[in-house]
C-alpha cells in the first residue's frame, strides 16, 4: 500500500504544483473554483478515457503515437499558458497600482475561465493517465488487490493535494503589490518547462534531433528522482541531463511569452496612461485585459 | 494552432531513417535481457515487448526517457546518442523487479 501511495503521490506532484499556481494566478476571476473542480474532473475522465486506449494511441504513428500526443497536450497548455501569461501582464500591474481595491477589481473573466479549464484539465489528464494505467495494474496483478491498491492511491492522491494547497495558499500570502509578478514569473517558467519537456517527446519520437545530449550532467548535485529533483521539475522543467533542443525549446517559449508581455504592457500604457492619472474610481472592469 | 497540430502529426513521415533496433522483452515483471550493449555516440532504437498482462512504464534517468508499455503490447523509443557507460533502466510500476542496464561502447 505505501509502495502504491508513493507511485501516485510523484505522478499526482507536477499536476498538483501546476493547480496550485494557475488557481493562485487567477485568483480575482470570479466564480473560478467551479472552474477548476471542472477542470479536474474533464482531466480525470479524460485521464480514464487515455488510460483505456493506450494500446492504440502506442501504435498511432509507426509506435511513437504516446509521445505525438504528449508533446500535442504540452504544446497546448504552455501556448494557454503563454496567454494567460501575456494578457495578466497589463492586468496585474493595474491591479498593484490599486491593491487595497482588489476584492473590488472584478474582471470578466470569460476568457481566463477557458484557460483555467484547459491548463488544469491537460495537466491533470497527462499525469492522470499514467496513474490510473499504474493502479490497474497494482489491481489486476498483485497480491496488494484492489482495497490495498485503493488506499494507497487516496493517501498518495491527498499527499498531492496538500502540497498543490500549499503553495497556492503561500503564493496567496505574496504582497499585492508583487503577486502578479511573481505568479507571472511562476506561470511563465512553467510554460518554458513544458515546452523542454514537449521537445523531449519529440526527441524520443525520434522527429527532431537532440542536438547535444546532453547539454550537461548535474545529476550529482540534484537527481531527478529526488524531492527537490522533482519539484524543481514540476516548477520550473529541471532536467539532470537535458538535450540541446529542449533548452531550444524552453528559451524559445520564455522569450516568446516575455516579447508578448512587453509589447501589451506598452500598448496598455499608452491608452491607461491617463485614466490612471485620475485614478478616483476603481477601474472595475476593463474589456480589454479579457 | 491548428497549424502547429498538423505540423505535429505530418512528422513521422519523415522520421524513420533508422537502422537496427534492440529488443527488450518483459515477462513476469522482469526485462530480458537484463543488460543490452550498443553503440555509442548514435541515435539507438529501443523496441519494448510486454509479454505481460498488465501495463508497464519504460524508464530510465540517465537516458531521461519514459514510455508507457501495453500489457500484451510493445512500444518503440528511441536514446541517445550516448557517451560510453552504463546506462539503467527500470519498469516505473515494478521497480523491485524490472532492472535492466544498457552499456554503450
Amino acid at each position: 500500500m505505501f509502495g502504491t501511495a508513493v507511485i501516485v503521490f510523484r505522478e499526482m506532484l507536477e499536476a498538483a504544483l501546476i493547480v496550485g499556481i494557475v488557481a493562485a494566478a487567477t485568483r480575482d476571476v470570479p466564480k473560478r473554483a467551479r472552474w477548476i473542480v471542472a477542470g479536474v474532473l474533464c482531466g480525470l475522465l479524460g485521464a480514464a478515457i487515455v488510460a483505456g486506449f493506450t494500446d492504440r494511441i502506442s501504435q498511432f504513428a509507426s509506435g511513437v503515437g504516446q509521445e505525438i500526443f504528449n508533446a500535442s497536450i504540452l504544446g497546448i497548455a504552455v501556448v494557454m499558458l503563454g496567454w494567460h501569461s501575456i494578457w495578466m501582464s497589463s492586468h496585474g500591474a493595474k491591479l498593484a497600482a490599486n491593491a487595497r481595491n482588489i476584492g473590488n477589481a472584478i474582471r470578466d473573466g470569460s476568457k481566463e475561465r477557458q484557460i483555467l479549464l484547459i491548463v488544469i484539465g491537460v495537466a491533470v489528464l497527462r499525469e492522470g493517465s499514467e496513474t490510473v494505467l499504474f493502479l490497474y495494474g497494482i489491481a489486476a496483478s498483485e497480491t496488494t488487490g484492489a482495497t490495498g491498491m485503493l488506499m494507497g492511491g487516496l493517501v498518495g492522491a491527498l499527499a498531492g493535494v496538500v502540497v498543490g494547497y500549499a503553495l497556492y495558499a503561500g503564493l496567496l500570502k505574496i504582497p499585492m503589490r508583487w503577486f502578479f509578478s511573481a505568479t507571472n514569473t511562476l506561470v511563465l517558467l512553467l510554460a518554458a518547462g513544458m515546452a523542454s519537456q514537449a521537445a523531449r517527446f519529440l526527441i524520443q519520437a525520434n522527429l527532431l534531433p537532440s542536438l547535444a545530449s546532453p547539454m550537461w550532467d548535474s545529476s550529482a548535485l540534484i537527481a531527478d528522482k529526488s524531492v527537490v529533483g522533482r519539484l524543481l521539475h514540476g516548477l520550473i522543467g529541471y532536467d539532470s541531463r537535458p538535450a540541446g533542443m529542449q533548452l531550444v525549446f524552453y528559451m524559445i517559449a520564455l522569450i516568446a511569452i516575455l516579447i508578448g508581455t512587453r509589447w501589451v504592457k506598452r500598448n496598455h500604457t499608452h491608452v491607461a496612461a491617463k485614466p490612471a492619472a485620475e485614478r478616483g474610481n476603481i477601474p472595475a472592469v476593463d474589456s480589454r485585459t479579457v | 494552432m491548428k497549424a502547429f497540430l498538423l505540423l505535429i502529426f505530418m512528422l513521422p513521415a519523415f522520421a524513420w531513417a533508422d537502422g537496427d533496433e534492440i529488443l527488450i522483452t518483459l515477462k513476469n515483471h522482469r526485462f530480458e535481457p537484463t543488460q543490452v550493449t550498443a553503440p555509442a555516440g548514435q541515435k539507438l532504437k529501443l523496441r519494448i515487448e510486454n509479454k505481460d498482462a498488465t501495463p508497464e512504464e519504460f524508464e530510465s534517468d540517465s537516458m531521461g526517457r519514459e514510455k508507457v508499455v501495453p500489457g500484451n503490447g510493445s512500444a518503440i523509443l528511441f536514446v541517445g546518442p550516448l557517451t560510453a557507460g552504463k546506462y539503467s533502466f527500470y519498469g516505473d510500476y515494478h521497480e523491485k523487479t524490472a532492472q535492466g542496464v544498457l552499456i554503450a561502447k
